[in-house]
């Protein structure tokens, strides 16, 4: 008895400790960290992120950090989740570090503890509050856009859809091409938006006007480019972009009702093997330089106010788009993927 | 006593004991605990999970739930219709080919034996891919060429629709059922034929009337295959059934492991596919053994050969057309896609790239892992496997023991288990201690080794019936105990068999997907799950680069087997 009443003054006191430091000092790249990081030698990163921009990070940091190498592991947000999840219940730890498309999943990795507070300096010195974990355990290390587009080739300009209540009009059936929300995660953020802000009717149309179903929000702007379909419902606003600045035949509309905007962050697991490489290619990814990457590689957006917007392209602050809600997201993630799969069947 | 020299004293005692009891005891005594927990332990927790609720109380609702839920019942209709659709073309298809082959004068017949068996290496969910490219109704090739030949705005094909699934697995089921009526109707002995023929019927008559009611075992065995096998692929319904928004079994059971996970559900919805297998084996099993038709397998003069007479070039040309499906076109579909800008690309020098290429090798860090991952099992499974093939198939064929015939239906259950229920059972077997095998390549290497191990013993045991024992009696007369025989003797004189089985599970294990996508984590991705990941984000000409070196080493491999065996290209495919 008397114990237990001295114990809860330590604990509140430690808990007060605790807050205090909630916000844990920002960490840089220094000769320790790299030293330390090339005694491991490796870092496995899983990610959502279009394979060929994820394997080109990877390439440039094992060029600037040789000795390590970094295992990319890549596949739909959605996919990422559900495997670290069996992963864990196996007691398999892998993963050093994480990013999804689904900022719903940090919501739970950090419900769950799974997460570690790492603040990268520029995180703490240039992200706005928006854009990062008060508690350091997450920050957005991508901005993106779900998007319509269609093929030059097969629509006009004046033809194009300009809304995704354009998308419902009988002359597009048959020719839609939308990702999925069970395996992408722009695409389970997208379902969420459209359907909080123009109601679940929209997709049951949708529904109705025999859409092509693939899965990852990469793959639209693939089937739209190809000419597999002339328009895509939903899809990476990044993806559209680089196969345009390829040449290939593909124009990106933005919704009249507001792009969804799909918030990426990334995290370092508490559990990661490989804790030092990991906190190295986490604050890197975070730099300017691992950030202009995202938009000179990939033609993705940041959150760091320091990179330099790619020429021609309409700034984020010009387009209307969707407001972004994780905590819902969290919420509603099952409910969300059970409705769909009853509407469009897959 | 230490506990050391405490085995060793029961060790002696043992022997003391047992005296001249040869060790093929123990080997039996091994190899069935080995396959029992081999089947028994995935299957079991199958069933447990099936009959449990998520707090583990006892409980139909699983199965109460699929039935009454359209969202599976659907499924499995479709199914239903896909598989017979399947059986019956495969069957209608591969008979007349395998008649034209083993018993007409069409000239190259050796090459299409060949091809045949390369499109049996072809792994089913890579030949969907092909056909995507092919024949996606807007971007795909030949739609596009029929499009420019006609200008019809309406595709020729469209590959994603339940008659496009059927047409692409009926392109890969369809050696199963060649082989099978092929060697069937090379084993007919001559003599019933001149029988005919003294009664006065004509060849065509008695092609009709003897001939053909002969190999109708061989048609009904291989439909049957061809039938298991459309109901267990997961490739190529994912590939071409998901984006035409409809679900098989197989894609369903998949789903149910979506977060947050169903694997009750996933458990339950699996054994109707086991009850189905289960049945239709049982089925054939009846048909065959009341017909009896026992007379296959004599040995008397050669094979009489129908001469085609005007008909060999057409006769030619059309088995061409139909070899065309499963080979000529999807290998340059993959070949092209590779070196082309994107899929459908006109093919021209602007459209010409290496950057593909250049991905799979020197950018994507999952290939060498993925290579190296399904050499490792491709090779380690075809070793263990045929070894253990080797020892069952020995003690059945000879019954060596008491209890052969248990052995040899343990060999053969795992054909009943489709790959993804098995990936299933194995996942729910081995997350836990104290096998926590998930996560290493153990648990892979156990999948495919009960999955190729039936048809590695069908094939060793047919072997085994073709050498007299009196060879293995007169080595051990010398002396030489059971085992030592079996390895001196009777291995060598298998060789061919051997190698053939070896080769079996090589092509089986590279060519498997099902159960790897359900056992597969980080480090342990083998290269048909690499190429099912980035078909889902349709990176299509990465796929055809891998998809065309995975070709390449198989087929590779598969002929240095032969070539430091000495068999040449005397492996021929048998059915199991």
């Amino acid at each position: 008895m008397r114990m237990r009443s001295l114990i809860s003054p330590i604990v509140a006191l430690l808990a007060l400790v605790g807050i205090a430091h909630a916000q844990p000092a920002p960490i840089s790249i220094t000769p320790d960290l790299i030293a330390a990081a090339k005694k491991e030698g490796r870092v496995a990163w899983y990610t959502s992120v279009d394979v060929k921009v994820a394997e080109q990070l990877a390439k440039a940091f094992e060029t600037k950090y040789p000795g390590i190498k970094v295992q990319v592991e890549r596949s739909g947000a959605e996919r990422i989740f559900q495997r670290i999840g069996q992963e864990y219940s196996s007691r398999i730890y892998t993963v050093d570090v994480v990013d999804s498309s689904d900022a719903a999943h940090f919501v739970y990795y950090k419900r769950e503890d799974m997460l570690q507070p790492v603040v990268p300096e520029d995180v703490a010195k240039h992200f706005a509050p928006a854009y990062k974990d008060p508690d350091g355990m997450h920050a957005a290390w991508r901005i993106n856009l779900s998007v319509i587009a269609y093929n030059t080739q097969q629509v006009k300009p004046e033809d194009a859809p300009k809304s995704f209540a354009d998308l419902l009009d009988p002359k597009w059936s048959g020719k839609i091409v939308k990702a999925h929300p069970s395996y992408s995660g722009t695409i389970l953020t997208s379902t969420f938006q459209i359907s909080r802000d123009l109601g679940w009717q929209y997709f049951e149309k949708l529904a109705q006007q025999r859409i092509m179903q693939v899965q990852s929000a990469v793959d639209p702007p693939n089937k739209v480019a190809a000419g597999e379909r002339a328009v895509m419902a939903d899809g990476n606003e990044y993806n559209a972009a680089l196969l345009r600045s390829q040449k290939a035949p593909i124009e990106i509309v933005y919704p009249a009702e507001g792009a969804p905007l799909v918030i990426g962050p990334a995290g370092v697991m508490k559990r990661a093997p490989n804790q030092n490489a990991a906190k190295l290619f986490y604050t890197w990814l975070f730099t300017v330089e691992g950030q202009q990457m995202l938009l000179d590689v990939a033609l993705l957006r940041s959150a760091h106010p320091g990179v330099k917007e790619p020429p021609g392209r309409k700034p984020l602050s010009e387009i209307k788009v969707m407001k972004d809600d994780a905590a819902e997201v969290d919420k509603q993630a099952e409910e969300i993927k059970a409705r769909y799969t009853r509407l469009f069947k897959t | 006593m230490t506990a050391e020299t405490l085995a060793t004293g029961v060790g002696q005692r043992a022997r003391h004991r047992f005296g001249s009891v040869d060790p093929s005891l123990l080997v039996l005594a091994a190899t069935s605990i080995l396959l029992v927990l081999l089947i028994g332990l995935p299957v079991g927790w199958l069933a447990y999970y099936a009959l449990t609720d998520r707090a583990g109380a006892a409980t139909f609702g699983n199965f109460i739930t699929l039935a009454t839920d359209p969202a599976f019942t659907e499924p499995l209709a479709t199914t239903l219709i896909l598989c017979v659709s399947v059986a019956v073309a495969a069957a209608t298809v591969a008979s007349p080919i395998a008649w034209l082959i083993a018993r007409t004068d069409l000239p190259a017949r050796r090459t299409i034996r060949a091809l045949m068996t390369a499109s049996f290496v072809t792994p089913p969910f890579l030949g969907a891919i092909a056909w995507e490219i092919l024949a996606a109704p807007n971007s795909g090739i030949l739609n596009q060429l029929w499009r420019g030949l006609t200008s019809s705005p309406d595709p020729l094909l469209d590959i994603y629709s339940l008659p496009g699934l059927i047409f692409v697995i009926a392109c890969y089921t369809t050696p199963y059922v060649f082989v099978l009526v092929a060697n069937a109707l090379d084993r007919i002995p001559a003599d019933l034929e001149d029988a005919a023929g003294i009664l006065g019927a004509s060849r065509w008559r008695t092609t009709i009337t003897v001939t053909i009611p002969l190999v109708v075992p061989a048609i009904l065995a291989g439909a049957l295959i061809a039938f298991l096998q459309a109901m267990t692929l997961f490739g190529s319904p994912a590939i071409l059934a998901l984006p035409a928004g409809f679900h098989t079994v197989t894609t369903k059971i998949y789903s149910f492991f979506h977060f947050p996970p169903k694997p009750q559900l996933a458990a339950a919805a699996a054994l109707p596919l086991l009850v189905i297998t289960i049945m239709l084996l049982v089925a054939q099993a009846r048909v065959l053994g009341r017909r009896g038709y026992t007379v296959i397998g004599g040995k008397s003069g050669d094979p009489r050969r129908l001469a085609l007479g005007r008909f060999r070039t057409p006769a030619l040309i059309l088995v061409l057309c139909v070899l065309s499906l499963p080979l000529m076109l999807p290998y340059a579909a993959l070949l092209k896609a590779s070196v082309s800008s994107f899929p459908g690309a006109p093919f021209t020098a602007e459209h010409l790239t290496w950057r593909h290429i250049n991905f799979v090798f020197v950018e994507f860090s999952q290939t060498k892992k993925a290579f190296w991952n399904t050499l490792v099992l491709a090779v380690g499974t075809a070793t263990l496997g045929t070894m253990l093939a080797l020892v069952i198939s020995y003690l059945t064929a000879r019954r060596a023991v008491p209890g052969s015939r248990f052995l040899e239906f343990l060999a053969t259950a795992p054909v009943a288990i489709p790959g993804i229920v098995l990936g299933v059972g194995l996942f729910l077997a081995y997350t836990r201690p104290p096998l926590a095998l998930y996560g290493t390549l153990w648990i892979l290497l156990l999948a495919f080794l009960t999955i190729e191990l039936p048809v590695a013993f069908q094939q060793l045991r047919s072997s085994f019936h073709a050498v007299h024992p009196e060879l293995e009696e007169a080595s051990r007369i010398l002396g030489a105990g059971r085992l030592k025989t079996l390895a001196r003797i009777t291995a060598p004189l298998l060789k061919s068999g051997v190698v053939a089985a070896w080769c079996f599970i090589f092509i089986g294990v590279v060519r498997e997907l099902s159960a790897a996508i359900m056992l597969f984590t980080a480090n342990t991705k083998v290269l048909s799950v690499v190429i099912y990941d980035l078909n889902e984000s349709g990176d299509l000409g990465a796929i055809a680069v891998l998809g065309t070196v995975m070709l390449l080493i198989t087929f590779a491999v598969v002929g240095f087997a032969n070539w430091i065996s000495g068999v040449g290209s005397g492996v021929r495919l048998r059915g199991g």
